[in-house]
C-alpha cells in the first residue's frame, strides 16, 4: 500500500504536476477575469495557441524570450479585444465569438507558420525562458525537490494567482468587476461603466491566456508546434468552472488536473488506459457543475449581453 | 439569435451573403501579406472547386459532412439549445458504426449497411442526450456539458482504436469495415459517395419534421418561447431532450459518412473540425435546412479550392479556416452588417 | 418650505404607449411625498427619468432651483439623488457592506479600506435605526433587511432626495412599521423622501402630500392633512367614461366549477394562496378583483396546471382536476386568457395560424397519421377565427409579433373560445388595449356566458370587474375577503376591500364577508 502511494505521489510526479499545471493556472485566471465579468470565454483555447505562436516568433527575431513573454500578453491582448468588440458592442453571442476565435486561431498560427517559415508541423528551435532554483527552498527536504527548481514561468503563475485573488478581492476594481458579472444593472445604477469593465476584464483575459500560451512554446519546450495547446485551453475553462470561478479553486483544480496528466503513464503501467485518467477532469467539471461535489455556480449575468434603456 | 419561419426572409439571406464577402474581403488582406495577388489566388480557389465535374465531386464531398453537423447545431438551436458537442458526437457515432462494420460478417449489404449507419446514429444521440438531461432536469447549461463531453468522446475513441479495437497496424487505425457496410462511391475518382444522398434525404426529413409535424412544432415553440409552450401543454424538458437526442443523431451521421463512405475504417482524431465547422453552417444557413445545404457547399468548395491554391500559389491553404473564422464572426455580429447594409443604401 | 425639485411637462413615449403626459411635479425640501396610482400610470417611468436610468423625451428638471440635466444615474448620484428600486438592485453573493459601498469605494490606492467602510456603514447604521448584519451576504439576509440596505445605499452617498419605489410591497406589515419609523427619522434629518405606492391607508399614514398619476398623467397633488381615502380612491381609479357593457341579468344554471381550500407556492416557495374557495355556475361571470400580487396569478395558474396546488381541490363538473398538466386541463375544455400575452399567450415569433392551435396542436383535425400536421385545417381554422374575431389584417401567414396589442388579444382570446369552453379564465384580459379592441373583447367575454360558459374573470381594473361581472369577489394577501353580487358592489366598497382596508381589521378572525351564497 504504502509502496503504491510512494510510486504515484513522489517528488518527481508532484513537480511534473506543477510543470503540467502551469499553463492551465495561467489560462483559467484568464477564464476568471472574463467570467467574473459577465462574459463566457471560451476562446481561451485559440487566446492561448496565438500567444504561443507569437511568443516563439518574437523570441525567435528577438532572441529575447522575454520580449517574446510580452509578444504574447499583447497578442493574447489582442484576441481579448477581439472577443470584447464581438461580445459586449456587438452583441454577438458570447459561444459563437469563442468558437470563432480558437477556429481563427487553428488557422492563422499555421498559416503564418508555413509563411514564415515554410514549415507545416514545428517550429525552428527558439531560446527560451530560464531555469531557475530557488535558494533556501531547494534545500528543504520533501519540499526542495518538488518547488525547487522550476522555469521561472511557473513560479511567475503562482505569484499570479496570488494576486488575480488581491485583485478580485481587496481592491475596488475587483469589486466592480465581481458585480457587473452579477448584476449588471445593479452596478450601472451606482454608476459604474458596465460595458468599459467588460472590455478591460475581456483584454486581460486574453492576456493571461497568451501567458498560459508561452509558457509552451518559450518555457516548457522551445518551438511551436501545430495544435499545440491541444484542448489545454478548455481544460483551464473546466479548472475555472471546478474551482468555482476563484483563483485559489482553478489552482487547485489545476494541479490535480496536472496531476492526473503527470501519473497516467505510470498508471498504464498498472493496466489503467491512459486515456481514462485524461477524461478525469472533464467528467469532474460535469459532476461539479451538475450540483453533486458543492455547487459550481456561475456568475449571474454571465452571458447576457448589457443592454442599457 | 433571431430564428424565423420556415421560408427564409429577404434579409436573412442577404445577411449571409454580406458576411462572405466581408470575410472574403479580410482574406484578402492576409493574400497581400504573403505577396500574391487575392484576385488570382480566389480564382484558383473557386475554379478548382466550382467548375468541372471532378471538382463538383470534391465540393460535394467535403460538403457531406458538414451538412450532417450544420443540420445537427441547426436543429438545437430550433429548440433553444446550443450544442457544441457535434464533434464528440461524431466521434462515438464514428466508433459505433465502425464496430458494427467489422464485426458482423454474412451479412447483406442491404442489412449490414444500414445497422452500422443506424447504431452511429444511435450512439451518437445516446451521448448528445446526457447533456440534453442534465439541462433539462437540472438546469446546466449545455454549452460547457457539451465541450466537456468532446474531450471525453476524444479520450474513449483513443482508446478503443488504440486497444481492444486497434487493427494490426503500427498506426492508431481500426481494420477496414467488410464491403458490406461500405457507402458506394458515387463518382470515381472523387470520394463522393452515397452519403451524399442521406445528406440530402436529412435536409428534407428535418424540414418536415419541423415544420410539418406536431413534434417539430413543439420543439419550436420550447425555442421560442418556453413559457408560452408551457402554457400551451408543452412539456419543455421532454422537447430539450429529444432535440438534443436527434441533434447527436444528426451530428453521428458525419462521422458514419466518413469512416463508412471515405476512410473505411476508423483513424484517431480523423475529424477536421467537422463538429464546429457545424456551427458555422448553421449559422451561415440560418438554422435552415436548405441554408445548411448551400453553407455546406460554400464550406466545401473552400475546402477543396484551397488544395490547389496551395499548390498552385504561395497561399497557405489554411487561408480558409481564417475565411471560415471570420465567416462565423460577421454573420453572428448582425449588428454589424445590417448596419453596413444601411449606410450602402442611405448613400 | 421651498421647493427641492421641480419637474417640468415630463413626457415619455414607449413603443405604443405614453408613459408619461407632461408631467409637472413639485416636490418640496424634507417632505414626504406620496406618488400614488395604479399600476401601468407611470409612477416608475418618472422616477427612472429622475435617477437618470430613463431619459425624457420633453419636459426639464430643476434641481434646488437650477436647471439639471440627468442623463446617467452617476450624475443623479452626485445630485444627492438615492433610489430604492422595487425590485431592488443588489448583488447578491456580495456581503452588505460591499454593497454598501460599491461604485463609491472608500480607498487607499486602489485597495478598499474595508475597515473605514465597515465603521462608516455601522456608523449609519446605528444614526438612521437601519438594523442590517453588515458582513453577511445579501442572499442570506431578509426581504427587510435588504431593503433598509438600500436605504443605507442612498445615505452613504449622501443622497438628501430619496426615491422609494413601492418599497411596502415586499414587506410584511411589522416591516411596514418598520419602514416608517425608519422614513420619520429620515424626514427629521432633513431627507426629502418621494414614496411610491398604491395603498391608500399608506399615504394617510406617513405622507405630508399626495401626488396622483393615472394613465401617465398627473391627476393633483393635495396636501395628506385635507384629503380623505375616498377622494383619493376616485382619483387613482378615476371615474371618468364608466365602460358600459350591454349584457342581459345571467341565468345561473348548474354549479360547474369550484375550488375549495386552495393554497398555492409561487416558484421561490412562498406561499401566495391561503385557502380560496370559490364557485361559479354555468352562464355566470365571477369577477375577482384585487391589487395585482394579491395572489391571483398563482391561483390562475395552479387551476391551470402551471402551478402545483399544495392543498385543497379543484373540480369541474364534479370531477377532480388538481394538479393534472397542463394539457391534460386543456382537454377538459378550460379556455384561459393568460394575463401576459407575450410570455404565456402567444409565441410572437410564429405565425397567426400556428398561435391559433397552441395547445390544440396535438388535436384533430390538426395533425393526422405519424404526428403529420394537416396544413389544410390548421389554415381552415385560422381563417375562420381571423375573420370571426375581427384579426387586421386578416393574414394568417404573418408573424403575430407585428400585430398591434388589441389584434394579438383578439388571436389569444379567438383561440381560447374556439373550442366552446365550459369554463373559461380571463386574466387581465384588457390589459394595455384600446378602448375598441376592449369593447371587442367585452363583448366576446358575455357572449361565451351567454353560450353557458362559467367564467372566472381576474382583473385589477375596477370598471371592467363592474361591467363585465354577475358575482365579484375581492382578494387579499392570499385570501378571498369579500363577495358580492353586482348589484351590491361599487367602487367604494370593493376600494377599500382592495386595498386591505376592511380586510386588514378582519384578519384576526379570518372572517369573511359573503354576498348570495
Amino acid at each position: 500500500m504504502w509502496d503504491y502511494l510512494v510510486y504515484f505521489v513522489n517528488a518527481t510526479v508532484l513537480a511534473a504536476a506543477l510543470r503540467m499545471a502551469t499553463p492551465l493556472i495561467l489560462t483559467s485566471m484568464g477564464g476568471i477575469f472574463a467570467e467574473r465579468s459577465g462574459v463566457i470565454n471560451i476562446g481561451l483555447e485559440g487566446m492561448m495557441l496565438v500567444g504561443a505562436f507569437t511568443g516563439m516568433l518574437t523570441s525567435y527575431f528577438t532572441g529575447q524570450p522575454w520580449l517574446g513573454l510580452i509578444g504574447a500578453l499583447l497578442a493574447g491582448a489582442l484576441m481579448g479585444l477581439v472577443h470584447a468588440v464581438a461580445s459586449v458592442t456587438y452583441k454577438v453571442n458570447q459561444v459563437v465569438s469563442g468558437t470563432a476565435i480558437n477556429i481563427f486561431a487553428g488557422g492563422v498560427t499555421v498559416f503564418l507558420l508555413r509563411w514564415i517559415f515554410d514549415v507545416a508541423g514545428t517550429s525552428p528551435a527558439v531560446s527560451r525562458l530560464p531555469v531557475v532554483t530557488i535558494p533556501l527552498i531547494n534545500r528543504i527536504p520533501l519540499i526542495g525537490p518538488i518547488f525547487g527548481t522550476h522555469n521561472i514561468m511557473v513560479y511567475m503563475a503562482l505569484i499570479i494567482v496570488v494576486l488575480v485573488h488581491i485583485f478580485l478581492f481587496r481592491t475596488v476594481w475587483g469589486l466592480r468587476l465581481r458585480s457587473v458579472g452579477e448584476h449588471p444593472k445593479a452596478a450601472d445604477t451606482v454608476g459604474i461603466n458596465v460595458f468599459l469593465t467588460r472590455y478591460l476584464a475581456v483584454i486581460v483575459s486574453g492576456a493571461m491566456a497568451g501567458l498560459g500560451g508561452a509558457y509552451l512554446s518559450i518555457a516548457h519546450l522551445s518551438r511551436f508546434g501545430d495544435q499545440m495547446t491541444a484542448g489545454r485551453g478548455f481544460i483551464a475553462l473546466a479548472a475555472m468552472i471546478f474551482g468555482k470561478w476563484t483563483p485559489f479553486g482553478a489552482l487547485g483544480a489545476s494541479l490535480l488536473f496536472g496531476f492526473a496528466n503527470a501519473v497516467q503513464m505510470r498508471l498504464q503501467e498498472l493496466g489503467i488506459p491512459s486515456q481514462f485518467v485524461q477524461m478525469v477532469p472533464y467528467i469532474l467539471t460535469m459532476v461539479a457543475l451538475a450540483g453533486f461535489i458543492g455547487r459550481a455556480t456561475p456568475p449571474k449575468a454571465i452571458g447576457k449581453p448589457y443592454e442599457k434603456e | 439569435m433571431k430564428l424565423e419561419q420556415s421560408s427564409l426572409t429577404s434579409r436573412e439571406i442577404l445577411t449571409p451573403i454580406v458576411s462572405v464577402i466581408l470575410a472574403l474581403l479580410v482574406g484578402a488582406i492576409f493574400i497581400l501579406i504573403v505577396g500574391e495577388n487575392p484576385i488570382e489566388a480566389y480564382r484558383v480557389l473557386f475554379s478548382n472547386s466550382l467548375v468541372g465535374m471532378d471538382s463538383i465531386a470534391a465540393t460535394l464531398q467535403r460538403a457531406t459532412p458538414l451538412i450532417f453537423t450544420g443540420l445537427a447545431v441547426a436543429f438545437a438551436f430550433r429548440c433553444g439549445l446550443f450544442n457544441i458537442g457535434a464533434e464528440g458526437q461524431l466521434y462515438v457515432g464514428a466508433m459505433a458504426a465502425v464496430i458494427v462494420g467489422i464485426t458482423f460478417s454474412g451479412l447483406p449489404k442491404v442489412i449490414h449497411l444500414p445497422m452500422a449507419v443506424l447504431a452511429g446514429m444511435a450512439a451518437g444521440g445516446i451521448w448528445a442526450s446526457v447533456p440534453g438531461l442534465l439541462k433539462a432536469k437540472l438546469g446546466v447549461h449545455e454549452v460547457i456539458n457539451t465541450i466537456m463531453m468532446n474531450f471525453i468522446a476524444y479520450f474513449l475513441t483513443d482508446y478503443l482504436v488504440t486497444g481492444p479495437f486497434h487493427g494490426g497496424r503500427w498506426t492508431p487505425e481500426t481494420a477496414r469495415i467488410l464491403p458490406t457496410a461500405e457507402l458506394s462511391r458515387l463518382l470515381p475518382p472523387s470520394r463522393l459517395n452515397t452519403g451524399i444522398i442521406i445528406a440530402i434525404a436529412a435536409i428534407i426529413i428535418v424540414y418536415i419534421f419541423l415544420w410539418r409535424t406536431r413534434l417539430g412544432y413543439e420543439i419550436r415553440a420550447v425555442g421560442f418561447n418556453p413559457t408560452a409552450a408551457e402554457y400551451g401543454g408543452i412539456s419543455i424538458s421532454r422537447n430539450m431532450i429529444m432535440a438534443m437526442v436527434f441533434s447527436g443523431a444528426l451530428a453521428s451521421l458525419a462521422g458514419v459518412e466518413q469512416i463508412l463512405g471515405v476512410h473505411g475504417r476508423f483513424i484517431q482524431r480523423f475529424s477536421p473540425d467537422l463538429g464546429f465547422m457545424g456551427i458555422a453552417v448553421a449559422l451561415l444557413g440560418k438554422n435552415h435546412p436548405v441554408g445548411v445545404f448551400f453553407a455546406a457547399v460554400l464550406f466545401g468548395a473552400l475546402r477543396t479550392g484551397a488544395a490547389a491554391m496551395d499548390r498552385l500559389t504561395d497561399v497557405p491553404r489554411e487561408l480558409v479556416v481564417i475565411i471560415q473564422a471570420l465567416i462565423i464572426m460577421f454573420v453572428a455580429a448582425e449588428e454589424l452588417t445590417r448596419r453596413l447594409m444601411q449606410r450602402r443604401r442611405r448613400a | 418650505m421651498q421647493n427641492i425639485l421641480e419637474l417640468k411637462n415630463i413626457t415619455k413615449r414607449f413603443p405604443g404607449v405614453v408613459a408619461n403626459d407632461k408631467i409637472s411635479l413639485d416636490i418640496r425640501a424634507g417632505e414626504i411625498h406620496a406618488l400614488v396610482g395604479e399600476n401601468g400610470s407611470g409612477k416608475s417611468t418618472l422616477m427612472n427619468i429622475l435617477y437618470g436610468l430613463y431619459n425624457a423625451d420633453e419636459g426639464e428638471i430643476f434641481l434646488r432651483g437650477e436647471k439639471t440635466k440627468i442623463t446617467e444615474p452617476r450624475q443623479a448620484i452626485d445630485h444627492g439623488i438615492g433610489m430604492v428600486f422595487q425590485h431592488f438592485m443588489l448583488v447578491e453573493p456580495l456581503t452588505v457592506f460591499e454593497n454598501v459601498i460599491l461604485g463609491s469605494e472608500p480607498q487607499k490606492r486602489g485597495f478598499i479600506d474595508f475597515r473605514g467602510a465597515e465603521k462608516e456603514v455601522a456608523r449609519l447604521s446605528r444614526e438612521y435605526g437601519l438594523r442590517v448584519e453588515t458582513g453577511a451576504r445579501v442572499e442570506d439576509i431578509s426581504v427587510g433587511q435588504q431593503q433598509r440596505l438600500e436605504i443605507l445605499k442612498a445615505l452613504y452617498r449622501k443622497a438628501d432626495i430619496l426615491i422609494l419605489d413601492e418599497p411596502t410591497a415586499v414587506l410584511t406589515p411589522q416591516e411596514t412599521e418598520e419602514l416608517f419609523g425608519v422614513m420619520r427619522n429620515l424626514k427629521e434629518q432633513g431627507t426629502t423622501i418621494i414614496f411610491i405606492t398604491h395603498k391608500i391607508r399608506e399615504v394617510l399614514e406617513i405622507s405630508d402630500r399626495v401626488s396622483v398619476l393615472r394613465r401617465g398623467k398627473l391627476v393633483g397633488t393635495k396636501n395628506t392633512s385635507e384629503t380623505d381615502r375616498p377622494e383619493l380612491a376616485e382619483m387613482m381609479v378615476g371615474r371618468e367614461v364608466l365602460l358600459r357593457v350591454e349584457k342581459e341579468k345571467a341565468q345561473p344554471g348548474e354549479k360547474v366549477f369550484s375550488v375549495s381550500d386552495l393554497e398555492v407556492r409561487d416558484q421561490r416557495g412562498t406561499k401566495r394562496v391561503k385557502g380560496v374557495s370559490l364557485e361559479i355556475r354555468e352562464g355566470e361571470i365571477l369577477g375577482i378583483a384585487g391589487v395585482e400580487g394579491n395572489g391571483q396569478q398563482e391561483m390562475v395558474e395552479a387551476i391551470t396546471g402551471l402551478l402545483r396546488a399544495d392543498k385543497g381541490k379543484i373540480t369541474l363538473e364534479g370531477k377532480e382536476l388538481q394538479n393534472l398538466n397542463a394539457m391534460q386541463i386543456k382537454k377538459k375544455r378550460i379556455g384561459y386568457i393568460p394575463e401576459d400575452r407575450h410570455k404565456r399567450g402567444l409565441i410572437l415569433d410564429f405565425n397567426v395560424a400556428d398561435n391559433m392551435i397552441l395547445g390544440f396542436h396535438t388535436e384533430p383535425p390538426f395533425v393526422q397519421r405519424f404526428f403529420i400536421r394537416d396544413e389544410r385545417a390548421i389554415k381552415e381554422n385560422a381563417g375562420r377565427l381571423v375573420e370571426e374575431y375581427d384579426v387586421r389584417p386578416p393574414n394568417i401567414q404573418q408573424q403575430v409579433s407585428t400585430f398591434s396589442g388589441g389584434n394579438q388579444q383578439k388571436i389569444v382570446a379567438a383561440r381560447e373560445f374556439s373550442r366552446k369552453p365550459k369554463f373559461l379564465i380571463c386574466s387581465q384580459p384588457t390589459r394595455g388595449l384600446d378602448i375598441g379592441a376592449i369593447e371587442f373583447i367585452h363583448k366576446q367575454v358575455i357572449d361565451q356566458r351567454d353560450k353557458g360558459a362559467a367564467i372566472l374573470l381576474v382583473s385589477a381594473e375596477l370598471d371592467e370587474i363592474l361591467s363585465l361581472s354577475d358575482r365579484i369577489a375581492v382578494m387579499y394577501e392570499g385570501r378571498i375577503v369579500g363577495e358580492m353580487p353586482v348589484e351590491e358592489a361599487d367602487e367604494k366598497k370593493l376600494g377599500s376591500l382592495m386595498l386591505g382596508g376592511e380586510a386588514r381589521k378582519d384578519r384576526g378572525g379570518d372572517t369573511v364577508e359573503t354576498g348570495t351564497e
